[in-house]
C-alpha cells in the first residue's frame, strides 16, 4: 500500500512537472502563432467562445434553466454585443482552476472571464494579456457579530478556518507574521465543510476573498450575526484576459470594461441609452455611442458597438448591482473613483 | 401403568403442577428468540439497536417526509427560500430538487431542447435491457448497437432532420455520466481481452507492450490521467487543432477502464485447467478459434463478479470528470447549490444523486448475479 501510494504521489509529481514544462513552451509558441488574429477567427466563426468558472455565485452560474448568468459571463455577452449586437452569440466553457490556463493557451477558449487574479507571472511567463480590472477583491476575514470583535487585529489568539493550498492559507500565514498575531489554523478541504465548522463555532473566525465571504455569508439563515472585518490582507485583482499576441482582441476586451464604467460615469443606461444616443448633447456621450467620430472603427468593430453593449448588459454599476449585490457584496473598492473607489476610464477621443 | 412417561400429565392427580407446552421452535417468535433473545446480554443489544434503528427511521421520516418543505415560491426568477431555512436541520427541502431537477439531469443543455437528452436517457436504458435479455445474444446485437449509439449521436448533436446543433460543452447531466461509462466500458471491454490474451502470450513485443500499457496505466490515478487528457494532451497538438474535451476524457476512461478489466479477464484465464488448452490443441483448433470457443466462453464466466465490481466501479468514477469542468451527473448536482438561494442545500440534492447511482449500479450488480446464476448452473452439483 505504501509503495502504491509513493508511485501514485510520484505519477501525479511527474504530471506536474511535465507541466510546469510545456506551460512556457506553449507561452513561446502563443505569439507566432497569433498572426492569424484571434479576433479573424472569432469573427469567421460568429461565435465567442469563453472560458468562465463552473460555477461561482455572483460571477458565473448556470440557473434553473441551464442559462448562464453572473458578473463575469456579462463580460462575454458584451463583447458578442459589441461583434454581432447579438448576446447570444457565445459559447461558454466552464473551466477548473487547475485546466483554465491550458484553456486559453491551446486554444480551447478565445478569452477567460473566470475570477482570475491578474499578478506577473501570470501576465509574463504564461504568455497572457490581462485586459483590466473589472473586480478588486482582496482577502477578509468573517467573524460572529457576538465575538464582538472590530478589526483584524483582534483576532490575536483565534482559530481561524482556512482552506488548504490555496494562497489564501499563505496570505493568512504572511499576515500573521508581519502583524505579529498569534493564531491557530483549522484547516479545512471542502468548501462546503469549512463554512460549516465556522458556522459551528469550530473557529472565531474564517478568512478567504470578500466576494466568497459575502456570498457565505448571504448563504445563512440569519445573516445579520455575521461581520464581514474591514481590514483586507490581501490584493486579488481579477479580470478577463487573452492570450499573449491578441492585441486587437485585448483592445476591444479593455475598452468594452472602460465603456461600461464610462457609461456609468455619464449616467446611461440600458434603459436610457437609446434616447441618449438620439438626443444627448454632450460631445463624449455621442463620441462613445456613435453618433460622432470613428471610434468605433478604430477597434475594428461597428460604431454602435458601446450603444449596443449597454443595452444588452447594461453600465459598470447595472452588471454589478445585478449580479453580484444579491450575493451581499457592496461596491466597496469597485464604485466610481468619483465616489471614492477604484474604477477608472480612460477618456473616450 | 409403568409405561406411562415421566412427562404425562395426569390432571386428576392430587399435587401435580399444570405444565408449560414444550417451547415452539419454529415461527417468527420462535426465531426471534433464539437468534436476539438468547441471553441477557443478547437482549440487551437487540433492544439497544432496535431503539436506535426506530428512533433513526422515525427521525428520518420526520426529516424527509413529514416536515419536509417541496416547492417554494418563485419571485422575478428568484427562488424564495426562506421558508427552507426556517426548517433547516427538521424538515427537507426538496424545492431544490423541484426547481432544479431539469438542470441536474441535463446540465446546460438549451432548455426547450430538453426532450433531447431525456430520449436519450431512456435509449440507453433500452440498449441495456435488450442487451441483458439472452434473445437477443447474437449478431442482431450489433446493428441494435450501433444503431442506437447513432441515433444517440444525432440527437445530443443535432444538425440534421431539423434539429439545432448543440455544441458539445452545453451538455450536461445524466447523458454525460450514461455515455461516458457506456461508451467507456463498451470500447474498454474489447481491448480488455485482447491485452489479456497478449499479456500471456509467447510472442516478446507482444507481451512486453502489453505488460507495459497495464502497469503504466495502473501505477497512475485516474485523475492524473484525466489531467493529462485535458491539461496536457492539447499543449502538444499543433495551434488551432482541438480535440473535443469529452472526447479526451472518454479515452482516458477508456484506456483506464482497459488496464483494470484486462487484469479482470487474465485471472479468469489463469483459472483455466491446463487440459482445456491441450484438448482444444489436441482438436487440431486454431489459436483464435481455439480462444473463441473454448477459452474465453469459459474464462469469462468464472470472472462475472469482478467484472461487474469493475464496471460498477468505473460507473462511478466518471464523476472524476468534474476536475476538467466536464457537467456530469455529480457535477451538475453541485453546480446546481451553488446559487446563493440554494445555498447548504446539499444534503437533499446529494440525497437524489445517489438515489440515481444506486439505481443503476444495483441494477448491474443484480443482474450480474442472475447471470452468474444462469451461466454457471451446469457447476452446481
Amino acid at each position: 500500500m505504501k509503495a502504491l501510494r509513493l508511485s501514485v504521489t510520484r505519477a501525479l509529481g511527474g504530471v506536474a512537472l511535465a507541466a510546469s514544462l510545456a506551460a512556457p513552451l506553449a507561452a513561446q509558441q502563443a505569439p507566432a502563432a497569433g498572426t492569424a488574429t484571434t479576433l479573424d477567427a472569432i469573427r469567421a466563426r460568429g461565435s465567442l467562445i469563453c472560458g468562465v468558472n463552473t460555477g461561482l455565485a455572483g460571477f458565473a452560474q448556470p440557473d434553473s434553466q441551464g442559462v448562464w448568468r453572473g458578473f463575469d459571463v456579462d463580460y462575454c455577452r458584451a463583447v458578442a454585443a459589441a461583434l454581432w449586437n447579438d448576446a447570444s452569440r457565445v459559447r461558454y466553457v466552464p473551466t477548473t482552476a487547475q485546466n483554465r490556463f491550458t484553456a486559453l493557451q491551446s486554444g480551447e477558449v478565445d478569452m477567460l472571464s473566470r475570477n482570475t487574479t491578474w499578478t506577473l507571472s501570470r501576465d509574463t511567463s504564461l504568455g497572457f494579456d490581462f485586459t483590466g480590472i473589472n473586480f478588486y477583491d482582496g482577502q477578509g476575514f468573517m467573524v460572529k457579530a457576538s465575538a464582538g470583535v472590530r478589526t483584524a487585529r483582534d483576532l490575536n489568539g483565534a482559530t481561524i478556518c482556512v482552506q488548504p493550498g490555496t494562497t489564501t492559507e499563505q496570505n493568512l500565514t504572511d499576515w500573521a507574521r508581519a502583524n505579529r498575531i498569534q493564531f491557530t489554523p483549522v484547516v479545512i478541504e471542502q468548501l462546503n465543510d469549512v463554512v460549516q465548522a465556522y458556522v459551528s463555532g469550530r473557529c472565531d473566525a474564517y478568512t478567504t476573498d470578500v466576494s466568497g465571504l459575502a456570498s457565505t455569508r448571504s448563504a445563512q439563515a440569519r445573516p445579520q450575526e455575521h461581520v464581514i472585518l474591514p481590514d483586507v490582507i490581501s490584493k486579488e485583482p481579477l479580470g478577463p484576459l487573452v492570450r499573449h499576441g491578441d492585441q486587437r482582441f485585448a483592445d476591444l476586451l479593455r475598452w468594452i470594461h472602460y465603456g461600461l464604467i464610462g457609461a456609468e460615469e455619464l449616467g446611461i443606461t440600458a434603459a436610457n441609452v437609446a434616447q441618449a444616443a438620439a438626443s444627448d448633447q454632450r460631445p463624449e456621450v455621442q463620441r462613445m455611442l456613435g453618433r460622432t467620430g470613428d471610434l468605433g472603427r478604430m477597434l475594428t468593430v461597428d460604431n454602435a458597438w458601446l450603444l449596443n453593449v449597454i443595452r444588452t448588459v447594461g453600465n459598470y454599476g447595472e452588471v454589478f448591482e445585478r449580479n453580484l449585490v444579491p450575493i451581499g457584496l457592496q461596491r466597496g473598492p469597485n464604485a466610481l473613483w468619483t465616489n471614492g473607489g477604484l474604477q477608472y476610464s480612460p477618456p473616450f477621443r | 401403568m409403568s409405561d406411562i412417561t415421566a412427562n404425562t400429565a395426569v390432571p386428576h392427580q392430587a399435587g401435580a403442577e399444570r405444565r408449560q407446552p414444550p417451547v415452539a421452535t419454529t415461527g417468527i417468535v420462535a426465531w426471534a428468540r433464539m437468534n436476539l433473545f438468547s441471553s441477557w446480554i443478547n437482549t440487551a443489544v437487540t433492544l439497544a439497536l432496535g431503539y436506535l434503528v426506530v428512533r433513526w427511521t422515525i427521525g428520518f421520516v420526520d426529516w424527509a417526509f413529514l416536515n419536509a418543505i417541496w416547492s417554494v415560491p418563485v419571485v422575478n426568477g428568484q427562488a424564495q427560500t426562506q421558508a427552507c431555512r426556517e426548517i433547516k436541520g427538521v424538515g427537507a427541502c426538496w424545492a431544490v430538487v423541484t426547481e432544479k431537477h431539469r438542470f441536474i439531469l441535463f446540465g446546460t443543455y438549451p432548455y426547450e431542447e430538453h426532450w433531447r437528452p431525456l430520449l436519450v436517457c431512456v435509449l440507453f436504458v433500452a440498449l441495456y435491457i435488450v442487451s441483458a435479455l439472452r434473445r437477443f445474444w447474437n449478431w442482431r446485437l450489433i446493428p441494435i448497437w450501433v444503431g442506437t449509439l447513432t441515433a444517440i449521436g444525432i440527437l445530443m448533436w443535432g444538425g440534421v432532420f431539423g434539429l439545432t446543433y448543440v455544441p458539445q460543452e452545453r451538455w450536461g447531466g445524466l447523458p454525460i455520466t450514461l455515455i461516458l461509462s457506456t461508451f467507456g466500458l463498451a470500447f474498454a471491454f474489447p481491448l480488455a481481452v485482447l491485452v489479456a490474451l497478449g499479456r500471456r502470450s509467447k510472442l516478446p513485443a507482444i507481451k512486453t507492450l502489453c505488460v507495459l500499457y497495464v502497469e503504466l496505466i495502473r501505477g497512475v490515478p485516474l485523475i492524473s490521467l484525466l489531467f493529462m487528457a485535458s491539461v496536457m494532451f492539447p499543449l502538444f497538438l499543433p495551434e488551432g487543432m482541438n480535440i473535443d474535451k469529452l472526447l479526451r476524457a472518454q479515452v482516458a476512461i477508456t484506456l483506464f477502464a482497459g488496464a483494470y478489466l484486462a487484469e479482470v479477464v487474465r485471472a479468469g484465464l489463469q483459472t483455466l485447467p491446463r487440459g482445456q488448452y491441450e484438448a482444444a490443441d489436441a482438436l487440431g483448433l486454431s489459436y483464435w478459434q481455439k480462444t473463441g470457443f473454448i477459452i474465453l466462453p469459459q474464462a469469462l464466466r468464472l470472472v462475472i463478479p469482478p467484472l461487474v465490481n469493475t464496471f460498477i466501479g468505473f460507473f462511478k468514477d466518471t464523476s472524476l470528470v468534474l476536475i476538467i469542468g466536464i457537467f456530469d451527473l455529480l457535477t451538475a448536482g453541485k453546480t446546481a447549490i451553488v446559487e446563493p438561494a440554494w445555498q447548504g442545500f446539499g444534503i437533499e440534492v446529494y440525497i437524489t444523486i445517489g438515489l440515481i447511482y444506486l439505481v443503476f449500479c444495483f441494477a448491474m450488480s443484480k443482474y450480474s448475479q442472475d447471470l452468474e446464476r444462469e451461466l454457471n448452473r451446469h457447476r452446481r452439483r
